[in-house]
This record gives C-alpha cells, sequence and structure tokens, in this order.
C-alpha cells in the first residue's frame, strides 16, 4: 500500500509538471503524442541483438527533458523503477540463448547478455517516452489529443472521469487500509474477510458517489453530449516538430551512428 | 502480469494494437447507441476505485505474502461487457503512463490480455451461466473462481504467445508456458476469491447494483458474437502475421546474427581492429578455459570450449554458418563504444540546452 | 421575478426501500427570501432539496419554481432556474480543470463560445477565484473547491441557489470567506446546515424539518429563542446565543440584520 500511496503521490508531481510553460509545453498534444508513437515504432522494430544502435535514440528524451525543464532525476528514478514483468522475462535471455557472439578479451558475451541488456535499453526508452509525454502534456491534454485523432468520445470522457477520481478514491483507500492496519495488532485482521468488507464498502461509497456525479451533471444542464471547449491548433511549429523528430528517427533507424562514430574512434585509435 | 514494449516487436504490436482499438470503437459506438450515458461517470469513477481497492491488501493464508485486487472480472460483473471493457482499458492507460507498466505500444497487449477475456469470456460465457437467475452464495464462489482463472490463464496465454511471436525474449514457448500457466492458476485463485467476496458482499448490501449489469446482458447473444467476430478477425490476422515472420526466418537466431553482423563493414577497420585484440587476448591469454566459453546451451547447439582466436570461437558448432568472427567482433565492439558515445553526447546535449533555457 | 419564487405542496417521498423520508412537506418561499432548513440527521433535509430540481420524483404533492410545475417537460428549464450546490464540492467538480468544470454548464446550455469565456472569467472573478482558472480541481483546498462549486452554478445564471452544508469541513477563515460571498448573493437562497451560526447569520427564515414534516417555519429569532422545540428536534440554539462558557454571562445583545458579533473582552 505504501508503494501505491507513493505511485499516487508521483503522479500528482508527474500532473504537475505538465503546467510548467515552455516551448514544447505550448505544442498541441497531437504533435506530441505523434511523435512519441513514431520514437516508440522506430526503438521496438530493431532485432534483439541491437544495442549499439539504440543509444542514439537518447537524444530524444535529453532534448526533451532539457527544452521542457522538467526533472531529469525524477525521471530517471521513475524510469528506475521498470516493469519487473521485462526483468523477469528478460533475465531468461542469458539463460537460454549461451551463445556467444563476441568477446571482449577473454570474456565472451553470450547472445542473451546482450539481447537481455537490448531489453533493457528499450524498456528504459519507451518507459521513459511515456512518462516525458505525460510531463511535457499532462494527462487531460493527451487524452484529449487522442480523442481528436480518433479515439471514441465515451472512451476519451470516462478517462478523464477515471483520472479525477483517481486522486478523490485513492486517498479514501488509503484512510480505510490505514485504520485497518491500526487496528490489526500485527498481521490478525488483515486477512481476506476484513478486506472484502473494506472492499465491499468502498464500492458502494464509490458507487454512490458516481450517482451523485450523475446527478450533479443533470443539474448543470447535462443531456448526454459532451461538449469539448478547448480548440488549440495544430500550426506550423506542431508540423516542424512531428517532421523534424520523424525524420531524425528514421535516419539514426536506417544509419547506425553509434558504429560510425566507434569505427571512427577506434581506427584512430590504431 | 503486464506485457511490455521492450519485448514486443513492432508487427505484434501493431496488431494487437488495432485489435484493441478496434474493440474499444465497438464498445464506445455500443455505449452510446444504447443511450447508456449514466454509465459514463461510472464507469470513469469505478475505473479509479480498481486503483483505490488495490492500496489495500490482505494476507494470503499460510503464504506470508499479501495480495491484492486485479478487477477485470469484478468491473465486468458490475459494469456488463461493454462498459467494463473500456474502463478496464482505461486503467491500463493510466499504468501505462503513469506507472511504467508496459508502455504505449504494449498497451494494445495488454487491454487484449487483461480484457478482452475477463470481459467478453470468462465473463459472459463462464460466470454467467454458472450464477444462473438466481444466484447464491455457493453459486458466486464457484463462478468467480472459475471464471477468474479461466480469465487469467487466457490472458497468460496470450502474454506468452504475443512475447514468443515477438521474438525479442529467447525464452522457449514450451518453458515460458510452463512458467507462466501455473503461476497465474494461483493469481487466478486468489482473484476468484476476492471477487467472490467482494460480490457476495454486494449482493447482501445492494442487490440492484448486480442487476444494472443485466439489461446490457439481455441484448448480449448478438453483440457478443459480433465482438467474436472482431477479434477473430484480429487473432487470424495475428496469426498471419506471425506466420509470415515465422517463415521469414527459419532460424531466428542466424537472423538475428546476420543482423548483428551487418554487411556493409568498412573493411580497413576490420583488420586493424582484429590485430588489436588479438594482442589484447594474447596477453590475457592466462585464462585460456575462460568458464563463460564453456557454458553448454540445454537445448541448442553445444558450443565448442573455444580456443583463443575469436575467429573460431565466434563459430558455431553445428558448422551451419561461415561468419566472419573478427568482423562481428569489430562491429559490435565499435559499436558499443560509438554507442556510450552517442549517449555521452545526448546526455550533453541535454545538458548544455538546459542551461541556456535556464541562463534565458 | 416570479421566477424565484418556491412552492412546494403536500411533498411526499418514499424510497424503494419503504423509508419514507419526507410525509407531508408544504411551504413557500418569495423572490430574494434566504432560507435555513435545518433539523437532525435523517429528518429529511436532503431528499427535499434533491427534489427542488428534480433529481427525485415526488412520491406524492407537488412542486412549483416560478409558477412552473416541476415535471419532465420542465425539467431543463427548472433546472437552468434552480442552481444546486452540493455537499461534496469533490461530487460536483469533476472536469480536468477548474475552467472547464465552470465552463460544463453553460456549455450545456448551448451558450456561444466567447460569452462562455467571459461567463466564466466573471463568475471566477466573483467568487474570488480567478487565479484559479487552470488547475485541476485535486490540486485546490477546501474552501476553493467550495467557492469553485459555487462559481460552476452562478455561471448558467441561475434564480434560485441551494446549497447543501455549504460551510461543512471549512475552517474557520474560509468558512468566513465563504459566508460575506453567500451573503451578498441577490438570488433567493435556500440552505440546509447543521451549522446553525451560520444559518442565523444569513438567514431570515427557518424551516425545521423533523421527521419528514416541517415541525416549524418562521423568523430565524423566533425558531432559535424557542428553546422546547429546538430540543424535541435534537437541535440546539446557534453557539453565539448561548451563555459564554469563560464568565457565565448570557448572549450579547443580537441585532438582526446584521449579524451577531459576540466579542467578550475577558481582559477589559
Amino acid at each position: 500500500m505504501a508503494s501505491i500511496n507513493k505511485a499516487v503521490l508521483d503522479l500528482k508531481r508527474l500532473d504537475l509538471l505538465a503546467n510548467n510553460d515552455s516551448v514544447i509545453h505550448r505544442l498541441d498534444a497531437r504533435a506530441k503524442v505523434l511523435v512519441t508513437c513514431v520514437f516508440i515504432l522506430c526503438i521496438v522494430s530493431y532485432d534483439r541483438y541491437e544495442l549499439a544502435a539504440l543509444f542514439p535514440f537518447f537524444i530524444f528524451p535529453a532534448v526533451l527533458i532539457a527544452l521542457a525543464d522538467l526533472p531529469a532525476l525524477f525521471i530517471a528514478r521513475k524510469i528506475a523503477l521498470l516493469c519487473p514483468f521485462v526483468l523477469v522475462v528478460g533475465i531468461f535471455n542469458p539463460v537460454f540463448d549461451r551463445e556467444v557472439l563476441v568477446y571482449l578479451g577473454p570474456l565472451g558475451i553470450s547472445g542473451g547478455w546482450i539481447s537481455f541488456a537490448s531489453i533493457m535499453v528499450r524498456s528504459v526508452l519507451t518507459v521513459g517516452a511515456a512518462f516525458i509525454l505525460v510531463g511535457v502534456t499532462g494527462f487531460t491534454a493527451v487524452c484529449q489529443a487522442l480523442e481528436r485523432l480518433g479515439m471514441p468520445q465515451v472512451f476519451a470522457v470516462q478517462l478523464l472521469f477515471l483520472y479525477r477520481y483517481i486522486f478523490v478514491l485513492s486517498e479514501e483507500g488509503g484512510r480505510a487500509s490505514r485504520a485497518r492496519e491500526l487496528r490489526s495488532c500485527g498481521r490478525k485482521g488483515l486477512g481476506i474477510r476484513s478486506f472484502s468488507s473494506m472492499i465491499g464498502h468502498l464500492l458502494l461509497r464509490t458507487w454512490q458517489r458516481a450517482e451523485r456525479i450523475h446527478m450533479a451533471m443533470l443539474a448543470r444542464g447535462f443531456t448526454g453530449q459532451f461538449h469539448a471547449y478547448r480548440q488549440s491548433s495544430f500550426g506550423k511549429a506542431e508540423l516542424l516538430f512531428v517532421l523534424g523528430w520523424s525524420a531524425l528517427f528514421v535516419f539514426l533507424r536506417i544509419n547506425n551512428v553509434s558504429r560510425y562514430l566507434g569505427t571512427l574512434i577506434t581506427g584512430l585509435f590504431t | 502480469m503486464h506485457m511490455a514494449d521492450a519485448l514486443l516487436s513492432p508487427a505484434v504490436g501493431c496488431t494487437m494494437w488495432a485489435a484493441s482499438a478496434g474493440t474499444i470503437a465497438y464498445c464506445s459506438r455500443k455505449i452510446r447507441r444504447e443511450m447508456d450515458e449514466k454509465k459514463v461517470p461510472l464507469m470513469g469513477v469505478l475505473g479509479a476505485f480498481i486503483f483505490a481497492a488495490q492500496m489495500i491488501n490482505f494476507t494470503i493464508p499460510a503464504t506470508g505474502s499479501s495480495g491484492h485486487l486485479g478487477g477485470g472480472l469484478l468491473l465486468a460483473i458490475l459494469l456488463g461487457p461493454y462498459a467494463a471493457f473500456l474502463s478496464i482499458a482505461s486503467v491500463l492507460l493510466i499504468q501505462a503512463l503513469f506507472f511504467a507498466d508496459g508502455g504505449l505500444l504494449a498497451l494494445g497487449c495488454n487491454i487484449f490480455n487483461l480484457g478482452i477475456f475477463p470481459a467478453f469470456i470468462a465473463y459472459p460465457l463462464v460466470y454467467k451461466p454458472i450464477i444462473g437467475n438466481r444466484p447464491t452464495k455457493g453459486k458466486i464462489v464457484a463462478a468467480s473462481i472459475i471464471a477468474a482463472v479461466l480469465g487469467l490463464q487466457m490472458g497468460a496465454f496470450g502474454v506468452v504467445l504475443e512475447t514468443v511471436a515477438s521474438g525479442i525474449s529467447s525464452l522457449p514457448f514450451t518453458t515460458f508456458v510452463t512458467l507462466m500457466q501455473p503461476i497465474h492458476l494461483g493469481i487466478g485463485v486468489v482473484e476468484g476469491l476476492v471477487t467472490a467476496a467482494v460480490v457476495s458482499f454486494v449482493y447482501k448490501a445492494r442487490p440492484e447494483i448486480l442487476q444494472c449489469a443485466l439489461p446490457a446482458q439481455a441484448a448480449a447473444g448478438y453483440s457478443i458474437r459480433n465482438v467474436m467476430i472482431v477479434f477473430l478477425a484480429a487473432s487470424l490476422l495475428t496469426g498471419g502475421v506471425i506466420s509470415w515472420f515465422a517463415s521469414d526466418s527459419p532460424d531466428g537466431l542466424e537472423w538475428s546474427i546476420q543482423k548483428v553482423t551487418g554487411k556493409e563493414e568498412v573493411e580497413g577497420v576490420k583488420g586493424q581492429l582484429h590485430d588489436l585484440l588479438a594482442s589484447l587476448q594474447e596477453k590475457v591469454a592466462f585464462l585460456p578455459d575462460y568458464s563463460f566459453k564453456k557454458q553448454e546451451t540445454p537445448k541448442e547447439a553445444t558450443l565448442h570450449p573455444a580456443s583463443v582466436t575469436s575467429k573460431e570461437t565466434a563459430d558455431q558448432a553445428s558448422g551451419k554458418q561461415e561468419k566472419d568472427g573478427d568482423s562481428r567482433l569489430g562491429t559490435t565492439v565499435s559499436g558499443i563504444l560509438g554507442g556510450l558515445m552517442t549517449l555521452a553526447l545526448a546526455g550533453v546535449i541535454g545538458f548544455v540546452l538546459k542551461k541556456r533555457i535556464g541562463a534565458v | 421575478m416570479s421566477h424565484h419564487i418556491v412552492e412546494v405542496k403536500n411533498l411526499r417521498h418514499v424510497y424503494s426501500d419503504g423509508t419514507a423520508a419526507l410525509k407531508d412537506v408544504s411551504f413557500i418561499i418569495t423572490h430574494g427570501e434566504s432560507v435555513g432548513i435545518i433539523g437532525a440527521n435523517g429528518a429529511g433535509k436532503s431528499t427535499l432539496l434533491q427534489h427542488l430540481n428534480g433529481s427525485l420524483e415526488p412520491t406524492g404533492g407537488s412542486i412549483h419554481i416560478g409558477h412552473t410545475p416541476l415535471s419532465k417537460g420542465t425539467l431543463p428549464d427548472i433546472r437552468r432556474t434552480v442552481g444546486m450546490v452540493f455537499q461534496d464540492p469533490d461530487d460536483q467538480l469533476f472536469m480536468p480543470t477548474v475552467f472547464d468544470d465552470v465552463a460544463f454548464g453553460p456549455l450545456n446550455l448551448g451558450y456561444a463560445t466567447a460569452d462562455v469565456e467571459q461567463r466564466v472569467t466573471e463568475v471566477l472573478e466573483l467568487v474570488g477565484a480567478g487565479h484559479l482558472r487552470d488547475k485541476p480541481p485535486y490540486h485546490l483546498s477546501g474552501g476553493e473547491k467550495k467557492r469553485v462549486a459555487i462559481a460552476t452554478v452562478l455561471s448558467m445564471s441561475p434564480d434560485i441557489l441551494v446549497m447543501d452544508e455549504p460551510t461543512n469541513g471549512l475552517d474557520p477563515f474560509a468558512r468566513r470567506q465563504l459566508m460575506a460571498l453567500m451573503r451578498d448573493f441577490e438570488h433567493t437562497r435556500i440552505f440546509t446546515s447543521h451549522d446553525l451560526d451560520m444559518v442565523m447569520e444569513l438567514c431570515d427564515r427557518v424551516i425545521v424539518l423533523h421527521e419528514g414534516e416541517v415541525r416549524a417555519d418562521g423568523p430565524a429569532m423566533e425558531i432559535f429563542g424557542n428553546d422546547k422545540l429546538l430540543a424535541e428536534c435534537r437541535l440546539e440554539k446557534p453557539l453565539s446565543m448561548q451563555g459564554c462558557p469563560v464568565c457565565g454571562g448570557g448572549p450579547a445583545r443580537v441585532s438582526r440584520p446584521h449579524p451577531p458579533h459576540h466579542h467578550h473582552h475577558h481582559h477589559d
């Protein structure tokens, strides 16, 4: 529970980042969503043993973090809590894929380790891209951008509701959880019985809240149609942003810049 | 378990994305057409409830570990298939954006694995028939456990298929399946028990809530078939893509090695590099039987306990490949070096930009 | 100005589980009045309020707003006329930002974009929340949430304001701020509250509900002077009318309509 509590706090912080004002923040959210998609697609399109060619892609998060003035350490810390599933699955690669592909001196590096490293780098890049997208755009704007890119309105609107009430309900859940922990000395009382009745109560209260919200909507003239208000526009800056980054990603995808640079350097060394 | 971008190939990722997006569009239209707008705030708030509920743990008897609610089946029982599917999809979207659970491309897979199975299979085809018209406590428990277990088994199997088809992980299909399915059997039983407990509670306190999903169900005979057609099409498509991939690379490893090696080598560098590394290796050759090289792969080709020169060691025992070892070596080493440099470069660019922004 | 009249006649409401929350409630509230509806927990206050904008349908009796009877057909009009501020602002503020929330009503009413913009700005300034415009609701304090919730209703230019427990859970300063705001409104105002001091300061007239019935209806001073009535209805005098706990003296002379300022200066 502590971890989720922390996750909610992190969520609030990430959400507040979107209130900054910067060149990147001011761009239309659609542009940022599109560029992030191209970025992720380029990353995952690499072969599993590709490692070096992934590194140049760090230019994207680095530039965005800088231009948008995001707290790099905070983002890094969040990325460090990578999805454990990736780690668990990835670590099997060295076990099953032992063919040695590279020797660094006497040290043979198997394909498994290379692909494992590749998986971790991919993870950092893709997860980082998602965080940065939220940090420079904000969830609401991402949602509205997706809607304008074709996501159904019903889905978009309930997503906004979900996001809004995470803050209210997680506080409620946290309070209930604390109350139970305080009254259950040690581990007793933390079993499934008290759990289910607590969750049940929380659910009923949530249900009633949904009914009140609906009532509040009706009271303000809601008739089933959601009206969008904000209309930011997709202008020249956005077009430039999308085309510029996409071109760079495609260039990096086709040309292994790391290798060129590496051969250049190692060539000079000898 | 959440699928992740890092384990996905674009083909699999995009296919699953398309399937999930199609289902979202279908369900949204359904909700809209049934003028079920009262459900819109309810769906959102119940999605938030799942987050809140996950803050509360319980101890699993006899194990000392603690579990929490997953929520997919519970949402399906409370909201009916269409609304529940949208709600689950939103929870996953938020997890992908804020909690690093998976990633944006993997979202398609996750929505498919964790949304479609509970909402459109476990709930209508397993839970509903067992519950029937007159629910009893026993029926609720049995139905919840069976539905949760089946839903999660299918979801886990989905993860396995997507991972194996993507070919980023080297886990063999059989090993992965034998790992995933039993783990998810356990998770499924716990999820079923928790769901049953919460549903029984609600059934006692406010039975009318559980009825609210029923009207949507009445028309479902027909529409569920539509949904099934949607994913049947999606899975056929997926299957097609996978088999195309499989035929394209009969031996995944060989194919990959070619990619790593590359063809357009900078010829001049090769020799020099080889010399450099060969001399390096001579110096450190006091460990000729370095254990790494001796390891045997459990299933496939056994590697030669290597002689010191890189050319020989890199060759496969099967003799299938006549790869140029030093070129591979050169490529990779220079690649790693160059990679680290570009990484540093990216960092420096970011740092300088930040400085300048700060100064302005 | 006939729009501002609220007429409730023989209102009855029985919930589906058989609880009779309102038995026989009648009253008329006229233009510009400020009325407090008080009563113990479960007396039927919230049920009554939910009838005033048609959130609940009467089991018996009728409600007229202006001279329009409340019915399915008149509902949209009546919901615009009667602005309802909910007890928990978290229920009322469901949009991503304060601006979106305040604009929600006007957009539903079909106002033009420029008009909406202007309305929202005006109303937010009025409640002193102009600076909160782009904030998401979960970053607001309790008092700010309450004021924004009122703004979401004011933006629809209602004639009648209905507020459920407006001062609930506010710190003393925020409570004072809110009361000053509500005192300045020219709308017909209906409050429910357990904050009897607030009721006494803001309302000329008080209706006492007890077990689903109107037990008393009259000038605030008269009702709060009736100890027997208050005790029977599980209520008590506003604190400002009770004796000072330090010197034991009686309440300061209370003069309406100005709020009673009970300032004992013990160190004089």
